[in-house]
């Protein structure tokens, strides 16, 4: 037994260990441990039947999976074309400034209330550093 | 008297509020049906109220308007009052095709969504003959929506004549552009126009396994789309025996992993397929070996969504709008520094200016308008004085431009152009699927180059490299990725050479200004 308990085996039960559900099965994986370990990726590698080195290749290709823990609360503030055009590099270092840490994303599909980010799947228009401090105290909250 | 209160409630209305207006409303008693958005963005959020059967707007609100209009049963003197919502001069000018119900229904009652049509184009084609289905399709003129601007009637035939019992329909919900929102509007607002589309596609091939692939930077989309599957297929829309006709198709729901040219087509079969999200080289065209080696349509999803109205109103009522090869309409998305945002459904054909200023009302700082990208970030940058340009296919191509997916960015005169060709080419170095040399390397080349650029070095010699640099890769990438890059950044050069000045010179202009 590994340090995800039946976790991984139920991902995949419940995508019927389908090979062509990987990114769907690291989908959950991700969203339930927080990130796809290399143990994880063995226990995945088995039950698909497909090798270890498939699942590091997807794994690394796509940036919605990491390899280790990710802070429980992450902002993704919008760093394309249209949020910079309001400002999203200025907000960008503004955060930093406060030592705000952020992930890079390109576009959340709100270019239109840009700077946009999002913070646990709530998106968030018009972004100033307040905003973003008061989402983020209240997703650490819950 | 008041009726019901209708709450537009998509991510881009809860990312300014929504929900705190719709607390403040049901705290007050209010009878609340949660709508899609109009696509109105700067008055969101935006709540309506029916009276006499029309729809009266109130945006955008804070709680305290919406507390304070419940309680005052909405009166149209208040300062947020907008009057009747169609005849708003936003949605007066609009042709609304494909986003008829999107703002209208709440996107999850499949009784409202029967009421206003939504299922006429559907049944319309399930009693037609596959061949009579792409014939209409055909007839319309209709071009893929994605950005290629592919016949989307030539495809399916494609696809039809190929032999095997084995095919699928593929909806592409990557939406990656910057810039764009048209499919995560509509999905949130009215799946079924979509889950419709996908099920026409579907017999007029011989298909009856479709997916979507929607990015996981869209979780409310998500959450929608997934919920009115199930919707639909309790209805008996989907599944075995679709409205009785004995039709058979079951649509799948897959998440996108953060990767923007899994938007390109081939790559998103990979990545439906489990694998790294890699361009597979072509041919095959994957109408004839696409997902699993299967005959496959790859439509964005307006593409699909389009064809319920022209499979109920017919491909010569669709023809009929917009001109030439650009027949229909089209979603355009005004983003960026603008002051109203939002979403256009219109006839092809409308002025970019127009669009600009008389919808957009200029820039959002109310600074002067400066630059305007066009179809994403592998469109090229306009310059303010050449917006007179027709929005269609080919009056585009004829400007140096491209129609992409629909969205403008526009940019006040605090841009720094040469800042966005270095990230035009920063952006292909990060996404780019590592395939092809030009690509991969050209990119991170022609990013180290541009930066020299900007920091004055060597300015004339590495704006030639830049040009060959580009030249290489709009000659010799294996998918528009690579291929397209250039657009951005040539047209920043070409269009602004007064930014990639040497430093001195610069300077020295700055100076006389
Ligand atoms: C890098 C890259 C990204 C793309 N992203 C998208 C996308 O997000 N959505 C989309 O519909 N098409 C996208 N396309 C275009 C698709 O490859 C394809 O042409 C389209 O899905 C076909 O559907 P259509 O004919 O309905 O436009 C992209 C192409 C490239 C090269
Ligand atoms: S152009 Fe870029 S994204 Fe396209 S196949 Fe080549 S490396 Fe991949
Ligand atoms: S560019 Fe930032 S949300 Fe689209």
């Amino acid at each position: 037994m590994s340090h995800h308990g039946d976790g991984i085996a139920e991902i995949c039960t419940h995508h019927r260990d389908e090979p062509s559900a990987l990114i769907e099965i690291l989908h959950d994986v991700q969203a339930r441990f927080g990130h796809v370990s290399d143990e994880a990726a063995r226990e995945i590698a088995a039950r698909l039947n497909i090798t270890r080195a498939d699942i590091h290749g997807v794994r690394s290709f796509y940036h919605d999976f990491t390899t280790v823990p990710t802070e429980p609360v992450r902002i993704k503030l919008c760093r394309a074309e249209a949020c910079q055009a309001v400002g999203s590099e200025q907000l960008a270092t503004a955060l930093e400034a406060r030592g705000i840490e952020t992930e890079t994303v390109y576009c959340l599909g709100n270019c239109a209330l840009g700077p946009a980010a999002m913070i646990q799947q709530r998106l968030i228009g018009r972004a100033s550093v307040d905003s973003l401090e008061r989402a983020r105290a209240e997703a650490l909250d819950d | 008297m008041t009726d019901r209160v209708y709450l537009s409630m998509d991510a881009a209305a809860r990312s300014v509020g929504a929900d705190d207006i719709a607390s403040a409303l049901s705290r007050a008693g209010c009878e609340l049906v949660t709508t899609g958005s109009r696509g109105m963005l700067w008055l969101e959020p935006m709540v309506e109220v029916e009276r006499d059967g029309v729809r009266h707007g109130f945006g955008p609100l804070t709680p305290d308007d919406a507390a304070g209009l419940a309680a005052m049963d909405f009166p149209d003197t208040h300062a947020k009052a907008l009057g009747p919502v169609e005849a708003l001069p936003w949605m007066q000018a609009q042709s609304r095709l494909i986003f008829a119900r999107c703002g209208l229904i709440d996107p999850l009652d499949p009784d409202m969504f029967e009421a206003e049509g939504g299922l006429n184009g559907l049944k319309t084609a399930l009693a037609l003959q596959p061949d009579a289905i792409i014939d209409t399709l055909t007839r319309s003129g209709l071009r893929g929506r994605g950005g290629a601007g592919f016949p989307a009637g030539i495809k399916l035939r494609t696809a039809a004549a190929q032999p095997g019992p084995v095919k699928y329909i593929c909806a592409n919900a990557d939406e990656g552009d910057s810039g764009t929102f048209a499919d995560r509007m509509l999905m949130e607002g009215d799946p079924g126009q979509l889950i419709a589309g996908i099920i026409i596609a579907g017999r007029a091939i011989g298909a009856e396994t479709g997916y979507i692939y929607l990015r996981s930077e869209y979780p409310d989309a998500i959450r929608i789309v997934s919920k009115a599957l199930d919707i639909w297929r309790a209805q008996g829309w989907l599944g075995e025996n679709i409205l009785g006709s004995g039709q058979r198709f079951d649509i799948h729901l897959r998440r996108g992993a953060g990767s923007y040219v899994c938007g390109e087509e081939s790559a998103m079969l990979e990545s439906l397929e489990g694998k790294r999200g890699q361009v597979r080289a072509k041919p095959p065209i994957p109408a004839i070996s696409g997902l699993f080696g299967k005959p496959t349509i790859i439509n964005n999803v307006l593409t699909l969504a389009s064809m319920p109205w022209i499979l109920e109103h017919g491909g010569d009522a669709y023809a009929a709008r917009g001109h030439d090869h650009s027949t229909g309409t089209q979603a355009f998305q005004l983003a960026g520094n603008i002051a109203q945002g939002g979403l256009l459904e219109l006839d092809f054909g409308i002025s970019l200016k127009r669009l600009v200023e008389e919808f957009g009302g200029g820039t959002l700082s109310g600074r002067p308008l400066r630059a305007a990208q066009l179809g994403g970030p592998l469109g090229a940058y306009i310059r303010a004085d050449r917006l007179d340009v027709a929005m269609d296919y080919e009056s585009l191509a004829a400007h140096g431009a491209m129609l992409g997916h629909g969205g403008i960015v526009v940019f006040d005169d605090t841009v720094d152009m040469a800042a966005q060709a270095e990230f035009a080419m920063a952006f292909c170095a990060e996404e780019s699927c590592g395939k092809c040399t030009p690509c991969r390397i050209g990119a991170v080349r022609g990013r180290e180059t541009l930066a020299k650029i900007r920091q004055g070095e060597d300015v004339s010699a590495n704006l030639d490299l830049v040009e060959d640099l580009c030249t290489l890769m709009s000659d010799a990438s294996l998918c528009a990725m690579g291929g397209l890059t250039p657009m951005p950044v040539m047209s920043a050069i070409r269009e602004f050479p007064e930014d990639f000045k040497p430093r001195a010179e610069a300077s020295a202009a700055d100076r006389v200004d």
